[in-house]
């Protein structure tokens, strides 16, 4: 139950952002979301698309070094107090964020957060067990 | 005080030359009878130790290349037995690159009197405070300057590098009078006695400035900032360390001690020797040492010997300030760094990215950064695991080379290749 993220290492130089963006684009691949965490000299670019397989193939061929990681995508309920509870539980199991974002789906009422956990397998676990619902990355796009 | 050692500073050419080529003599005797590597390289191009009698002579040598200090490391090239040795020092790097020199006590003892002719050539007496700012230990330039100033008389402050604040305290406290370090740390020095409004307290009149190379105008800046008079002084660990040259009043390069080293300008290309006034390599052969006396050795520094003479009375030759070097070798605050170790470094984590080094000079301080390619393998989709990886590179390179480079990481295809070969050196700094 988890969503491939591809991740991009990007120079912290004028239109670098929008090169990636434009051969994804081009490609005719979706983007759901996106988050940057970004240091003096770099970036890491991470994004989640509809076709990951093809999206790193294609960065790859263009020159960039990308990975792919699975990551949890947490449907929580768009409302105050929704993401606190789901990071309620996996802080209550010791299971460590590495890092996460959030974005809103199109079905309304929900948002959507992606997270980097040290242990998805367990996260998974915990979470279903507390009637959160963690979506697959297929489901991610027909909402 | 004008002199350390009149005789041998003010010798006329004639006597020079004469002793020179005693000592020449004596010491390919010394060495074809006690190092089998010399030995072999001399049979092999049919020269005997009696073939060299004069100065004259000293062509018939062959070349000595610090890639015969590393086929001969660590003992290849002692001749003496090494009960007689007292004292080792070192160059940085790994062992490929390091050069290990041994010395008698007497060695010692004469690389201390070219210390101590520096110092007083930079107007240095026994009433004189000498603040040895250089490395101590298996870098030659503290051991150098503080054996220097032990012949001289001088008080001697070994301070050694670093902790620049105690530095200072230490200068206001017991009156330094003469300052040796590098350029860039008497630079660095300046702007912060500058900064805390102690240049009232300081007593410096001189300065004795090497292990790297610099310009007119930073001996200009310097002067000033601290109202001294910046002298220049050479040396290598193969030959002795400083001391090899030192520069007097007149500061228009630096007199070598050839009652101990013949300097020859040569060729690079071709190793011919060049006549007086040609820029080319300058190559050292030592003949008093015993030790570890090197025979023709190329520094890979390139500079111009002239013999012009000189206000100061020393008829010794002079060296030019250095103009370059015949290899690849970098000297960065004052270390010497080789791009293949940069590279073995990256190897060696499993890099075997492209990769660039830049230097520059910035406020009178070497700046040295290391441009590496970005790698799948290196690359994370977390911040922290990437600086963790960068910040072991430069603990790597900090273990290779004894300095740390900035290293920064780029894109692939990100480093220039002019003709489809990566550009690995941009050298900034104009010197």
């Amino acid at each position: 139950m988890t969503v491939d993220q591809i991740s991009v290492f990007i120079e912290n130089n004028l239109g670098t952002l929008a090169e990636v963006t434009g051969i994804l684009g081009g490609a005719g691949i979706d983007m759901r979301a996106l988050s940057i965490a970004d240091t003096i000299d770099f970036g890491v670019l991470r994004l989640i698309v509809d076709d990951p397989k093809r999206a790193h193939e294609l960065l790859r061929s263009s020159g960039f070094v990308a990975s792919t990681t699975p990551v949890l995508a947490v449907s929580i309920e768009d409302v105050p107090g929704g993401l606190s509870k789901v990071l309620r539980i996996l802080a209550d199991e010791k299971i460590s964020v590495e890092y996460a974002y959030a974005f809103i789906t199109r079905k309304e009422g929900n948002a959507c957060v992606v997270l980097r956990v040290a242990d998805n397998d367990r996260a998974v676990d915990v979470l279903a067990k507390n009637g959160v619902k963690v979506s697959s990355g297929s489901n991610l796009f027909d909402q | 005080m004008n002199y350390y050692q009149e005789e041998m500073e003010c010798a006329s050419r004639e006597k020079m030359r004469e002793l020179q080529g005693e000592r020449l003599a004596k010491t390919v005797r010394h060495v074809y009878e006690n190092v089998p590597y010399y030995r072999r390289m001399m049979d092999e191009r049919n020269v005997a130790p009696g073939d060299v009698k004069s100065l004259d002579d000293l062509p018939k040598l062959p070349f000595l290349t610090k890639n015969d200090l590393r086929d001969a490391y660590p003992y290849g090239l002692l001749a003496v037995p090494l009960t007689d040795a007292v004292r080792i020092q070192s160059t940085s790097g790994t062992t490929g690159r390091r050069v290990v020199a041994f010395y008698t006590q007497g060695d010692i003892d004469l690389w201390d009197e070219c210390c101590a002719r520096a110092i007083v050539a930079a107007g240095g007496g026994k009433d004189d405070v000498v603040h040895v700012s250089y490395g101590y230990g298996l870098f030659t330039g503290g051991p150098g300057l503080n054996g220097g100033s032990h012949k001289v008389g001088s008080l001697t402050l070994p301070m050694s590098s670093g902790n620049t604040e105690r530095q200072i305290q230490f200068m206001c406290d017991l009156g330094s009078t003469i300052l040796c370090c590098t350029p860039s740390y008497a630079a660095y020095l300046a702007e912060n006695i500058a900064s805390q409004g102690l240049r009232g307290q300081i007593k410096l009149k001189a300065g004795i400035f090497g292990a790297e190379a610099w310009s007119e105008e930073m001996r200009a800046d310097i002067e000033k900032s601290l109202g001294i008079k910046a002298y220049d002084i050479y040396g290598l660990t193969e030959i002795t360390g400083p001391g090899v040259s030192f520069e007097c009043s007149e500061q228009t390069g630096m007199h070598v001690n050839e009652d101990h080293f013949i300097p020859e300008i040569i060729d690079p290309e071709t190793g011919a020797v060049l006549p007086e006034g040609s820029k080319g390599e300058l190559v050292f052969t030592c003949i008093s040492k015993t030790a570890f006396p090197l025979l023709r050795y190329r520094t890979r520094d390139i500079c111009v010997l002239s013999r012009k003479a000189c206000s100061c009375g020393r008829t010794l030759i002079k060296m030019s300030r250095l103009m370059g070097r015949s290899d690849d070798m970098l000297i960065i605050r004052g270390v010497n760094v080789f791009p293949s170790q940069i590279e073995a470094v990256l190897m060696k984590c499993g890099l075997t990215s492209n990769y660039q080094i830049i230097v520059d000079r910035v406020h009178h301080t070497d700046t040295f950064e290391v441009k590496v390619e970005m790698t799948p393998e290196m690359f994370s989709d977390t911040v922290k695991d990437i600086s963790t990886r960068e910040e072991e590179l430069v603990a790597s390179m900090r273990a290779m080379l004894g300095i740390s480079p900035k290293v920064t990481l780029v894109a692939p295809r990100d480093i220039a290749r002019s003709e489809g070969k990566a550009v690995r050196v941009i050298d900034r700094r104009k010197i």
